[in-house]
């Protein structure tokens, strides 16, 4: 399994909810090479979710556009693949069929489905569970099952909406990392919306800030550092800190100002 | 299925163990239950065999009654009266199903739809069956077309409120998922609504059988000349009431056999833990 990633494009995306609502954000621009794992950071309510979901297809923009390969995002698409927060399975398929239901939607053939299915299992190390109904599995375990079910689609983009973050920390700890390898080994691209600047730092090649209130991107970080990545490397640390800082202060600058003086 | 038989079991010893296994001991309790009211209708054959004032009505004794089952099944009566009965609860569950599941999802997934019919619905379905009588035969001047359309109005409720009861309780986040993962309108359907509700489309079922069960006996008190209520009725005009009784069991033992086929598809066809 090798999979293209893409490169992704945002220009001028502008969203509000509805007539009466203020805007979500405010004329975002963003370039994503392909293949990068990028990490969308910032305080609750500033937009990332909508974001996301923009690119997922499953929301419109108000203005501007986000473009996947030149190719404006309009609907959902086996080719964008958005993971959610908790696994959402579905508790009457083994988990076998929870990973092929999306190549069943595409009417592959049965002896197809069965190697891609296989291939995917394999790789979120699920192997001596494929006929587990999925009631019986871990949280971490059904987070795997969730994305292999993404990736068995061999989408160009993954889209994860704070993946983890009902896990602990040990399970969250290793599925970073996996989710990180097999992008890298794969090749496809990865936005993901955290509210753990660790996560960020051990899964991203880069870390965008969100901020304001409309938001937008306040700044960008890259993170340079070699894999595997390990939580108490100094050099882990020292980028951690230093990405600590700029949020705080990226966050101060913004919307939160007001707030932050009546708190000195 | 059930492979209750642990080790434990062999090593507390055979007979002892053989009753501690669940599965057999609830066989035990219910033929138990059985065996009881076997014997207080025994009891009460014997007590009206024995006063001279209700002796005319001995036969409704558990012996006569289990004696007229060879006769009621030579003649062959007991047999068609099953058949067509069954038929008639066949085809009216069947409208029940057909008319109630859309009628379900339509009343689960659509606020509009479930806001207009709620009144109506309620109303209609607080109307015994068996009132509809009088119209229904006008409407369909024939027995059997109105039985069916007794049992059918009477099972369509349960089916329809448990499928719409089922939908309320399916996750919006697998329609999320499905869409993301290239399902359409169809995939949604027949991949996530159907399996999610199967248990609940099933149970409704349950409950829609036993009252078209408890509806079709009095419906074919009226008018028709076959099934199982008519032969209640005529045996009493002929004071066969042995036959009489042996029809009531025929009944029960019908009703209980349907459902508990019922419990095991719901059981086979549930994915609900705990
Ligand atoms: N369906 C909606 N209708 C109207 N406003 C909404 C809706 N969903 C979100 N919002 C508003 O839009 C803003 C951005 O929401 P969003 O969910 O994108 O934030 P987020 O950054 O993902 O927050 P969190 O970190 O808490 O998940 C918030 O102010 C929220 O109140
Ligand atoms: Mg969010």
């Amino acid at each position: 399994m090798s999979i293209r990633g893409t490169e992704i494009k945002i220009e001028g995306l502008t969203h509000r909810y509805n007539a009466k609502s203020p805007l979500t954000f405010n004329k975002i621009d963003l370039v994503s090479p392909p293949g990068e794992v990028l990490a969308i950071i910032g305080r609750s309510g500033c937009g990332k979710s909508t974001l996301l979901h923009i690119l997922a297809g499953v929301l419109k923009p108000t203005e501007g556009k986000a473009l996947l390969n030149g190719e404006s995002v309009e609907s959902p698409s086996p080719r964008w693949v958005m993971m959610f927060q908790a696994p959402h399975l579905f508790p009457w398929m083994t988990v076998r069929e929870n990973v092929g239901v999306g190549l069943t939607f595409a009417r592959w053939s049965k002896n197809e489905i069965k190697k891609r299915v296989d291939e995917a299992i394999e790789l979120v190390e699920l192997k001596p569970h494929v006929d587990s109904n999925v009631q019986d599995l871990s949280g971490g375990q059904q987070q795997r099952v969730a994305l292999a079910r993404s990736l068995v689609m061999e989408p160009e983009l993954l889209l994860l909406d704070e993946p983890f973050s009902a896990l602990d920390a040990f399970t969250r700890a290793s599925l970073q990392k996996d989710v990180r390898a097999i992008a890298k080994r794969l090749g496809f691209n990865i936005v993901f919306v955290t509210h753990d600047i660790d996560e960020a730092i051990i899964m991203a090649d880069r870390a965008v800030i969100m901020a304001g209130s409309p938001g937008n991107i306040v700044h960008k970080l890259d993170v340079d550092l070699p894999d595997p990545r390990e939580r108490q490397d100094p050099s882990v640390q020292e980028l951690r800190s230093r990405l600590m800082t700029t949020f705080e202060q990226a966050a101060y600058s913004k919307e939160e100002a007001p707030a932050a003086a009546s708190g000195q | 299925m059930n492979v209750p038989a642990k080790p434990a079991t062999i090593t507390s010893g055979g007979v002892i163990g053989f009753f501690r296994n669940p599965m057999v001991a609830r066989l035990g309790w219910a033929i138990s239950g059985l065996g009881i009211l076997a014997a207080l209708w025994l009891v009460f054959g014997y007590y009206i065999e024995q006063n001279p004032d209700t002796r005319t009505f001995s036969k409704f004794g558990l012996i006569p009654t289990l004696k007229a089952f060879p006769e009621l099944l030579e003649i062959g009566k007991l047999q068609t009266a099953v058949a067509v009965s069954m038929h008639r609860l066949s085809e009216g569950l069947l409208i029940a199903v057909i008319v109630g599941i859309p009628l379900g999802i339509l009343v689960g997934r659509k606020k509009r739809f479930r806001e207009l019919t709620n009144s109506p619905f309620q109303f209609i379905r607080m109307v015994s069956p068996l009132s509809w009588m009088p119209i229904v035969v006008y409407v369909f001047s024939e027995w059997h077309g109105s039985i069916v359309f007794l049992l059918a109005i009477a099972a369509v409720w349960p089916v329809m409120f448990s499928t719409a009861a089922g939908l309320a309780k399916v996750d919006p986040a697998w329609f999320m998922v499905a869409r993301n993962l290239g399902a359409r309108p169809m995939h949604m359907l027949t991949r996530i609504i159907i399996p999610a509700i199967t248990f609940d489309i099933l149970s409704g079922l349950r409950l829609a059988l036993g009252v078209a069960w408890i509806v079709l006996i009095p419906a074919e008190y009226l008018g028709v000349t076959t099934g199982l209520g008519y032969s209640i009725q005529d045996s009493r005009e002929t004071l066969s009431y042995d036959h009489l009784t042996a029809i009531v069991v025929t009944i029960g033992v019908i009703g209980y056999t349907l459902d508990t086929l019922l419990v095991v598809l719901i059981r086979r066809f549930s994915w609900h833990r705990g």
